[in-house]
């Protein structure tokens, strides 16, 4: 296709629900609730009561089988038209941007003309399962076809096969947590445990004053009695966080850094984004607060340690610029989802390297700094939280909020995923 | 909201035989609007001699109605409209009165008697006025003589205004129907020929877009609906952490919610900002966010004082200077009726209630302020006004102990409390291109409650 025939993908706005950390306020609220009541939210913030939008998708990264279709039996819970299709994505914690960049695709490509992208995920609400040696039998038991089989079949359980087992968040390659893995990069790249500590106090500053100037009025819907991220203290200092004790890398000793305020706390919630084109927006007299320009996947082999796990936007980020012909100087506002404040330092450090850009990344110098001023303007996951596939459309929403009124200023993002994989995006304000 | 069991039992057989024996308090069920269902059912008496008496028995009889001049002793009638307007003394009352008089015990279930009189402060005679402030102490107390949902309401004709002009229809069909169910011992005054009868009786709010505060629950959710019936297209506007009720009712009447603090210093703007963006225009505004922090003025402290006040009718005067401010909110320039602002009230506001200075403050000060912004909506062909409930079963007056809100509840001429939606038909009648007379007014939604006559 030429690229004439590419048209823009716009930002109308978002929606999420308060972000709760895990057995909390959503103890009881499923993947399915949250985010039928952040659609629901979406709807009524743009009146699209009965209408069919192109394409709604999300996902979730810990699912239940049962909820195979999760963001289809979403929508039908809502009242937008029962006919509007839906699917389910899944790339780890880049769920929700994968799911945004793929429906700016399809709006730009005139495939659909409007879109509902997000993600949501519960810790709360986790499936657990049964070990595979009970599920082997279980499964022989429903294939048998006499009773005598069934009971035989059954005769085999033993005690030890009924303990239940909790959903991994390791890395299923290195049976290492994703804390483990960030701590070894934190240590390589020598972020210090004060310019984490800063960072992550910096985040709950600026989530709670976008609050308290109203900034989240027409971006988060309360549900269940919460109306701020619980997770969120505005009235944190860095002598209260540097009395924590490590969390993450204590075999370093002396030299750990990460604790549980400089890492993300494991978070319930849901958000979405609508999208549109140009004339869809128009025509529903709907508001236009930013283009989504590009976005670019990103994936590093973490496996044999040749680099750290959440390294992979750093890569994904070069690509993408230069592709698009910018560099860091040309953004107003850069988000970098805070995983960990190492994750996003070691970000950070890494384009900063001349060494880095040259021998990984392949360029003639460093990729640029970046200007703190500009980052994480509005508070990012240290003080919102990160419920894994909802930080996509979180990010996107405020960041498109932020440049609207900007109309050709630039925003970046970048959100790292398990697995080493990663995704960066542009977004223009107008 | 509360169940009123005893309303209840007292519209079942035994438990009517029982309370009138006893003497006891005997609520009727009331004669509600049901969109589709017929103004009213039965004959309507229009009574006298006057120009408004012809005019309005015309206009009833263009809406098909079984109009009639004089009934047979032993007929149900379903409304009696006694017009006085060119009485010119107390002594020339007396014929009409006494045909309304005896039209009392024809009346049918939640019957109507509507006076209709010339306002007071139009003349200088002292006879003509003596008559016309007659007119209103016949009607109040007729209102608390009706019986079984019968409500008795007076139309107010300014003093050179044509009786058919559509101001006058409006109040008339209003006061008729089961719009007005709870609405008794009070009057509606027209002041001008402005305002229009709508194409659509049903739909009188079709193409107007307006905006609802306080809209996430309560009586403010019952307006939304209301409104949306009467074919409004709505904004819907709550404080931010009353966001999922608010998204829900939005939903339900396919308008937008707009989370918004209305003491925000730009609330006003960010309303029209909201309404240029998804409507382009701006027509209606119901001002129906409010709070109550009780406490003996001995012991009132600062926050609540402040707060109730800056709530309840600081926002209000802040956002009405914005919108008067802006084209958007100017109907002519849509080529529509003129704009609409109403406010609610509090019949605490006009009797006082102890424990309720701070919102008595408030709300007094809403009928000041409707009374004295009325000039410059009539600038506009516009209008506002403000709506006084009385008791109201919320799920605020659910929390009042239940001895005391029995008593609350029976305290009126209809021996039970308001609903929601009482309240939201006023609001939709004072909304209405039919209303369009009636400006600077407080009109009571209050079933003629005892206190704060």
């Amino acid at each position: 296709m030429s690229a004439q025939n590419i048209r823009d993908a716009v930002i109308i706005g978002g929606n999420r629900i308060p972000f709760a950390r895990a057995h909390t306020a959503y103890a009881t609220a499923g993947n399915q609730d949250m985010l039928t009541s952040t659609l629901n939210g979406l709807v009524a913030r743009f009146g699209l009561q009965g209408e069919q939008i192109g394409t709604v998708a999300a996902g979730a990264v810990m699912k239940h089988s049962k909820n195979f279709n999760l963001t289809r039996e979403s929508v039908l819970g809502t009242p937008l038209d029962p006919k509007t299709p839906a699917f389910d994505v899944q790339m780890a914690c880049a769920t929700g941007m994968e799911a945004i960049g793929s429906m700016a695709n399809k709006i730009k490509l005139g495939q659909i003309d409007s879109a509902i992208a997000g993600g949501v995920d519960s810790i709360s609400d986790a499936p657990i399962v049964v070990t595979d040696e009970l599920r082997g039998i279980l499964m022989e038991a429903n294939r048998a076809k006499t009773v005598s089989q069934r009971l035989k079949a059954l005769a085999k359980i033993r005690p030890g096969h009924l303990a239940p087992q909790a959903p991994g968040v390791n890395e299923p390659r290195t049976g290492m947590s994703m804390g483990e893995h960030m701590a070894i990069t934190a240590h390589a790249w020598g972020i210090t445990r004060a310019e984490q500590d800063e960072l992550a106090l910096a985040s709950h500053k600026n989530l709670a004053a976008a609050y308290d100037r109203g900034f989240f009025d027409d971006l988060v819907t309360p549900f269940k009695g919460v109306s701020r991220d619980n997770n969120m203290r505005a009235d944190s200092t860095l002598e209260k966080l540097g009395k924590l004790s490590p969390a993450f890398g204590r075999d370093l000793g002396n030299e750990a850094t990460m604790t549980a305020a400089n890492s993300t706390a494991l978070t319930d919630g849901a958000s979405a984004v609508l999208l549109g084109s140009e004339e869809w927006a128009d025509q529903h007299d709907l508001p236009k607060l930013a283009n989504f320009i590009d976005y670019e996947e990103g994936a590093v082999d973490f496996v044999d340690g040749a680099e750290g796990l959440l390294m992979a936007p750093a890569y994904a980020a070069a690509r993408m610029l230069k592709r698009n012909n910018l560099s860091f100087s040309d953004f107003e506002y850069l988000e970098i989802h805070e995983a960990f404040a190492s994750t996003v330092l070691a970000q950070i450090k890494a384009w900063e390297s001349e060494e880095f850009c040259k021998n990984k990344l392949g360029l003639d110098s460093a990729l640029g700094t970046i200007d703190r001023s500009r980052l994480n303007v509005n508070g990012s996951s240290l003080a919102a939280g990160h419920p894994f596939a909802a930080t996509g459309g979180r990010i996107v929403a405020t960041l498109a909020k932020a440049l609207h009124g900007k109309p050709g200023k630039l925003g970046f993002i970048s959100v790292c995923a398990a697995g080493g994989q990663g995704i960066t995006a542009i977004i223009e304000g107008r | 909201m509360a169940r009123d069991t005893y309303t209840e039992f007292a519209n079942t057989g035994f438990g009517r035989a029982l309370t009138k024996n006893l003497g006891l308090p005997q609520p009727a069920k009331l004669r509600r609007h049901r969109p589709g269902r017929p103004l009213i059912e039965g004959p309507v008496v229009v009574l006298g001699s006057s120009a408004a008496a012809s005019a309005l028995a015309d206009r009833l009889l263009g809406w098909n109605l079984d109009v009639r001049r004089h009934v047979g002793p032993k007929e149900k009638v379903a409304g009696v409209v006694a017009c006085f307007d060119s009485a010119s003394s107390p002594a020339a009352l007396s014929s009409t009165v006494l045909e309304t008089g005896m039209l009392l015990k024809q009346l049918k279930p939640s019957g109507r008697v509507i006076t209709v009189s010339r306002d007071p402060l139009g003349t200088g005679d002292p006879a003509v006025r003596a008559a016309r402030s007659a007119v209103q102490g016949l009607t109040r107390s007729t209102a608390h003589e009706m019986r079984a949902g019968g409500t008795a309401n007076g139309i107010v004709l300014a003093e050179e205004l044509d009786p058919s002009a559509p101001g006058v229809a409006g109040a008339l069909r209003f006061l008729l129907s089961g719009r007005s169910a709870f609405v008794s011992g009070q009057f509606i005054s027209v002041d001008s020929v402005n305002g229009a009868l709508p194409g659509n009786w049903d739909r009188p709010l079709q193409g107007q877009v307006a905006v609802v505060t306080g809209a996430a629950r309560g009586i403010g959710a019952s307006i939304a609906r209301t409104l949306h019936r009467d074919g409004a297209a709505l904004i819907l506007v709550d404080i931010p952490a009353a966001g999922e009720q608010l998204a829900g009712v939005a939903n339900e009447v396919s308008g937008t919610a707009l989370q918004l603090d209305i003491t925000a210093p730009d609330a006003g703007e960010r309303i029209l900002a909201h309404a240029k963006q998804h409507h382009g225009r701006l027509d209606i505004v119901v001002h129906n966010a409010g709070i109550t922090r009780d406490k003996l003025l001995a012991n009132m402290d600062e926050s609540r004082w402040n707060s109730v006040i800056a709530v309840n009718i600081e926002s209000q005067l802040r956002m009405n200077r914005a919108f008067l401010a802006s084209e958007l909110f100017n109907a002519d320039a849509h080529g529509a009726m003129g704009p609409r602002i109403i406010s609610l009230a509090s019949t605490s506001g006009i009797a006082g209630n102890r424990g309720q200075t701070n919102y008595a403050a408030s709300k007094a000060g809403v009928m000041g302020m409707v009374s004295a912004t009325a000039a410059q909506l009539a600038a506009r062909h516009g209008t506002i006004n403000a709506v006084a409930p009385g008791f109201i079963e919320t799920e605020m007056t659910a929390k009042i102990p239940f001895a005391t809100r029995e008593v609350a509840r029976r305290l009126n001429s209809l021996n039970q409390g308001g609903l929601p939606v009482d309240v939201a038909e006023t609001i939709a009648f004072l909304a209405s291109p039919q209303a369009g007379g009636t400006s600077g007014l407080t009109l009571r939604v209050c079933g003629q409650n005892l206190v704060g006559a």
